[in-house]
């Protein structure tokens, strides 16, 4: 139903659980997928488990000169983007009257500008073609808030609304821009939960577990796919309940 | 009327599916022949690709009318 054949994507974060899967995913649905992260051997561990020829870009996001190359190296590599995903994130957690500017600016330009950039870039070549999807991965937390994650939220609400400003601009031009917030899902972080933190968060889960990257990646499929096309300046939420929006 | 002026009509005449009696010299893209701003840097984006030329955006933003377009290009390609 969600056929990617013959569709070239860009994977942000493609070393991390969430992004991995979406890279695996967008694969297995038919796309040639590029995968950008820091860690290339990580990256290389998300090539070995797709079994295809994937380019291996890596990027540090919180640098801009390397932001504005990795655009052109996976048009390059792919003979063009169909797909952008902005999956990369990262956190600095620290209450606001402890919070550092380093630590506001960090979490800043790698969730929110590093998009901004590579959202820029691939229009160009999604305008002449009249096709294009941008993918956003925001969180729960970008609608909702957090304490702790003042800068985390704000990044994570600013691709929302960034999406949507760009939706307006390019739905005419078949371009979509939807952005995906995920709640608690599984990961190598959660794992980290002792019982009682983990009892508590499951209480605010109306679906009484964590989530899985598979589900969250199966989101991404759809809003990538042709039978997503009237679908843009939407935020999936994918968090069990959490948060009904 | 010069080689680079009929190319740049053909591209908007395409583009903005207007008359072609309708692109002069004074014609404003946006006022005069139904362009938006995202028309604007499309048709940019085909003089770049028709003349082989890159075009800034600061010089972008100055092209307004047909005419802009001619005189811009007559002076980058010439």
């Amino acid at each position: 139903m969600f056929d990617l054949n013959g569709k070239r994507a860009l994977v942000t974060g493609a070393s991390g659980g969430i992004g991995r899967e979406i890279a695996k995913a967008l694969s297995a649905a038919g796309a040639s997928v590029a995968l950008s992260g820091t860690r290339v051997g990580a990256l290389e561990d998300t090539a070995k488990e797709i079994g295809k020829d994937c380019p291996i870009l890596p990027c540090n996001l919180s640098n801009l000169d390397e932001v504005d190359k990795l655009v052109p190296a996976a048009e390059e590599a792919l003979g063009g983007l169909d797909i952008l995903v902005n999956n990369a994130g990262m956190t600095r957690d620290n209450i606001f009257m402890r919070m550092k500017n380093e630590e506001w600016d960090e979490v800043i330009a790698v969730n929110l500008t590093a998009a901004f950039h590579l959202s820029r870039a691939v229009l160009r070549g999604m305008m002449k073609q009249r096709f294009g999807r941008i993918i956003n991965v925001s969180s729960v937390v970008g609608v909702m808030g957090n304490p702790g994650q003042g800068n985390y939220a704000a990044s994570k609400a600013g691709i929302i609304g960034m999406g949507k400003a760009l939706a307006h601009e390019v739905a005419s031009r078949n371009i979509t821009v939807n952005a995906i917030a995920p709640g608690f899902i599984a990961s190598a972080m959660t794992d980290e939960l002792n019982d009682k933190q983990r009892e508590g968060i499951l209480g605010t889960i109306p679906a009484g577990r964590l989530g899985t990257a598979a589900e969250v990646a199966a989101c991404a499929v759809f809003l990538a796919s042709d039978a997503a096309g009237y679908v843009t300046g939407h935020t999936l939420n994918v968090n069990g309940g959490m948060a009904m929006i | 009327m010069s080689d680079i002026a009929d190319r740049v009509r053909k591209i908007v005449v395409e583009h903005l599916n207007v008359d072609a009696e309708k692109v002069t010299e004074k014609a404003s893209f946006i006022d005069d022949l139904g362009a938006d701003s995202l028309d604007q840097v499309e048709l940019v984006m085909a003089f770049e690709e028709e003349f082989s030329v890159e075009i800034p955006d600061d010089a972008a933003e100055q092209i307004q009318t047909f005419g802009d377009a001619v005189s811009f290009l007559e002076k980058a390609v010439g």
